[in-house]
């Protein structure tokens, strides 16, 4: 064997690349993985919030031991309108575990990894891999900056940008709309000042989504997470709705801050980081080849991510398990052909990731269509219902109503919902 | 909050050679210069007396929306050198 080869190389140190290589590493295969950061997390940002389930699968001491911010007790949607809002909250109050974590990705990310190092991963950090090395049509290696590295399988977990998948044409050029903008701050206010502005405790937290607002008839939505001592905001774009409009990724995210109903949760906080990062959101249809001879993609390199339900973290973790699967069974076989590899994907599509991708398909576009709907009329009439219920005014009441039944009929509201609701139904019923 | 303030609470570790450049001439002919626009660092700006496009590339996020933004594709883009770059403590 030359010196510099492995069995498995991954590259990429996020949650899809480590939890391939822990799982690798598991069934007593040598595997390299590779993160350009200082350490893991340093490059990378998110939300965001965990999921359990799926991270107990592959770390099954997390809800324990990793840095975890807040459980998240409580789901929030808030509606803005121009200078009025409504909020619908979920609250559950879970016996063992929540269904989520808020976290931040530089602590998370090298805890993983730290977990990884414990069960016999080989961690390079500081590693910049330039290329795909390709000999009689397989990826054979990698080229970092400094030297080329050799294995039987490499398993591609750079993340949404993939410049690996791109050179070696798996995937496609990347357009406008695949991709969101993010940008994001975390602000830090005192524990009790974030409890009370969120009604939590130390052992709840909330998860919000925003619409509407500075977002109207755009594709962008916003959000809040509530931390320990910090609270992440922040906010999301499609590229090609960022190209037509006149505000700058960070103005749009201020004008969210200086709404008067999201302003009062982050007053008199300071901003300790400022950050962006893409989301790939071209679910299905942009999904790149996954595999080849030697090579499987996993995570948001492969744009495994399931937009409707800001779901990313944990298809990266499950496509990186049962990438981390197949390679063990290749191993086992010393076949590393693609049809070998082709394993991958059958566990995928037999997974939740291919069927949920699937299921939501065309949603993106279909919201895009309706986006007048949900980001202006339905913020609007929903604030003006609430309004009609609870303002009181010398008005006559039968005039208030009278008023609002115009306004909702002439919002063709009712209508429009039509679509939205049959459409919601099609997602139950089609395979 | 500016967009400098926004930077301004980065860590950054500045290399000196850039990793993004851009061909001028192409930038010269291009109409709307949509990376001066969507850049979440505002790496990007347009020079109209020297006709040149400034990237302050040591602001960068490493995001990538600009690669995909420039209808030209014109931006050379790649990730900087290991160790270099933005280094987030949160993220
Ligand atoms: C604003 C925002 C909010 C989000 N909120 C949530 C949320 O609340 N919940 C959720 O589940 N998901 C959320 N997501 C999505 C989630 O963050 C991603 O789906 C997930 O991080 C994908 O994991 P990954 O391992 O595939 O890629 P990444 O996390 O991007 O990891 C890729 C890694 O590869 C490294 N790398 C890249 N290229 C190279 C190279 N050439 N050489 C060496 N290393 C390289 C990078 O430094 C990085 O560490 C959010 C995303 C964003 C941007
Ligand atoms: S969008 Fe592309 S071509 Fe236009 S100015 Fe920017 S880099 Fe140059
Ligand atoms: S990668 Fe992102 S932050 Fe860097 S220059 Fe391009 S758009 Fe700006």
């Amino acid at each position: 064997m030359a010196i510099n080869k492995t069995q498995v190389i991954v590259i990429g140190a996020g949650p899809a690349g480590v939890s391939a290589a822990i799982t690798i590493a598991r069934a007593g295969k040598n595997v390299l993985l590779i993160e350009r950061g200082d350490k893991a997390g340093d490059k990378n940002m998110f939300g965001g919030e965990i999921y359990t389930e799926h991270t107990l699968e592959v770390f099954p001491n997390f809800i324990e031991e990793a840095p975890l911010e807040k459980p998240i007790t409580e789901q929030k949607i808030i509606m803005l309108n121009n200078d009025n809002s409504i909020e619908f909250s979920y609250k559950e109050n879970f016996k063992n575990y929540a269904d989520s974590y808020s976290t931040v990705r530089a602590k998370w990310d090298n805890w993983c990894v730290e977990q990884a190092i414990k069960e016999g991963v080989i961690f390079a950090p500081k590693t910049l891999v330039k290329e795909l090395l390709i000999e009689d049509s397989k990826v054979v290696g990698i080229q970092t900056e400094l030297e080329k590295y050799y294995a039987d399988i490499v398993i591609v977990a750079d993340g949404v940008n993939s410049l690996l998948l791109e050179q070696i044409g798996l995937r496609k050029k990347i357009q406008d709309s695949d991709v969101t903008v993010n940008v994001k701050e975390v602000i830090k206010l005192p524990a009790e000042t974030i409890q009370n502005r969120f009604n939590v405790d130390e052992k709840s937290g909330q998860s919000t989504k925003i619409l509407g607002g500075p977002f109207k008839n755009l594709f962008a939505i916003g959000f809040m997470f509530t931390n320990k001592e910090t609270i992440s905001i922040g906010m999301g774009i499609s590229l090609d709705d960022l190209k037509k409009i006149e505000l700058k990724p960070y103005e749009l995210l201020d004008k969210l801050k200086e709404h008067p109903s999201i302003n009062p949760y982050i007053k008199g906080g300071q901003t300790i980081e400022y950050s962006a990062h893409l989301i790939p959101e071209g679910g299905y249809k942009s999904m790149p080849k996954l595999y080849t001879n030697g090579l499987m993609a996993v995570g948001d390199s492969a744009m495994l991510v399931n937009n409707i339900h800001f779901e990313g973290t944990n298809l990266a973790v499950i496509s990186g398990k049962l990438a981390g699967e197949t390679a063990i069974e290749a191993l086992n076989k010393n076949d590393f052909s693609s049809k070998q590899l082709s394993l991958y994907e059958k566990k995928l599509k037999q997974s939740f990731i291919l069927k949920d991708l699937k299921t939501h398909k065309n949603t993106i576009e279909f919201i895009k269509k309706n986006i007048n709907t949900i980001t202006d009329i339905y913020p609007e009439l929903g604030c003006g219902l609430f309004k009609v219920l609870t303002h009181s005014s010398k008005e006559p009441k039968n005039e208030v109503y009278r008023k609002f039944l115009f306004k909702v009929l002439k919002s063709g509201a009712i209508l429009k919902t039509i679509p939205l609701v049959l459409f919601a139904m099609e997602k139950c019923f089609k395979r | 909050m500016n967009i400098n303030e926004k930077l301004s609470t980065l860590k950054y570790n500045k290399g000196k050679e850039s990793h993004l450049s851009a061909d001028n001439e192409i930038c010269k002919e291009c109409k709307n210069r949509v990376c001066t626009h969507i850049c979440p660092a505002n790496v990007y700006d347009w020079n109209e007396d020297s006709k040149s496009l400034t990237i302050r590339y040591e602001n960068c996020l490493e995001c990538g929306a600009c690669k995909i933004a420039c209808e030209k594709q014109n931006i050379k883009w790649a990730y900087p050198s290991a160790q270099y770059g933005v280094k987030f403590k949160n993220g």
